[in-house]
């Protein structure tokens, strides 16, 4: 991967992972009436240093193909309720409500943070 | 059941499905009280049954929206009362009053419009974030 690239790749990853985690939040929120629908999730953490860890598959020969592994097959969890509800339906209102607006709130902060390095490398470019 | 392919189609068939749900109660309100001459006329209240729409394992696993598969008909049997001088009243005095629990039904209606209004926070949530991320780097 090129430096600017690398040098974007962790925020771009984040990025890319918190919008699947919204995704799956709103699908909760989505079915929060069905009977016997169990909440999943996905644990950001150890999600994203699954991401970052691996990366592009290093090549020594130009004739080689670079792959990336794809960011597929995420590990998704199921949530544990806090009151178990007796139609079998495991999202809680609160619980998603809750993940749903922090997960909002930390793409935002991941873009702030992707905006900041993008306009600090076009300073860098223009030599102003 | 056409695929899933952005959170507008998660939230906005879960809204869909709300709606739907708050037809049926809107109808049922409507219908209590009204009086048949026999059981088999009377008004049965009508109930919509959610079910789980998944999305491609491969691509999307965990997403998923809802979907209303059928409105059926709730078991309550229609309440038999003695009204000998109703109209509608049978050769031995009874009528028979719709099988509707108004209590219930309020019930419904309020948490029905409440996830509504949940999805419309999610959707509106999520465009104000793509319109940020369109402006990247900007």
């Amino acid at each position: 991967m090129n430096k600017i690239g690398s040098y974007l790749n962790f925020h771009a990853q984040a990025l890319e992972l918190r919008s699947r985690r919204n995704e799956i939040l709103a699908s909760n929120i989505a079915n929060a009436a069905t009977p016997n629908f169990k909440a999943r999730d996905l644990d950001f953490d150890s999600e994203i240093k699954r991401h970052v860890g691996i990366g592009p598959l290093q090549t020594t020969n130009e004739q080689h193909f670079p792959t990336t592994v794809a960011a597929t097959g995420n590990k998704m969890l199921f949530r544990e309720p806090i009151n178990p509800s007796l139609d079998g339906n495991t999202v809680e209102l609160s619980v998603e409500q809750m993940e749903f607006s922090e997960n909002v709130t930390r793409y935002q902060t991941t873009l702030t943070f992707l905006n900041n390095r993008i306009t600090g490398l076009m300073s860098a470019i223009r030599g102003e | 059941m056409s695929e899933i392919k952005n959170i507008f189609d998660i939230s906005g068939r879960a809204m869909a499905a709300q709606l739907v749900r708050l037809n049926t109660v809107a109808s049922n309100l409507a219908n209590a009280g009204t009086i048949a001459s026999t059981k088999e006329e009377a008004f049965r209240a009508l109930k919509p049954v959610f079910q789980t729409t998944y999305a491609d394992q491969m691509k999307h696993s965990g997403v998923s929206t809802v979907d209303v598969v059928t409105v059926a008909e709730a078991s309550r049997a229609p309440e038999k009362a003695f009204m000998p001088h109703h109209p509608s009243a049978d050769a031995d005095g009874f009528v028979f009053r719709a099988a509707v629990d108004e209590n219930e039904e309020m019930v419904e209606m309020v948490e029905a419009s409440r996830q509504y209004q949940n999805n419309v926070e999610v959707i509106s949530t999520i465009r104000a974030l793509m319109m940020r991320t369109i402006n990247m780097g900007k």
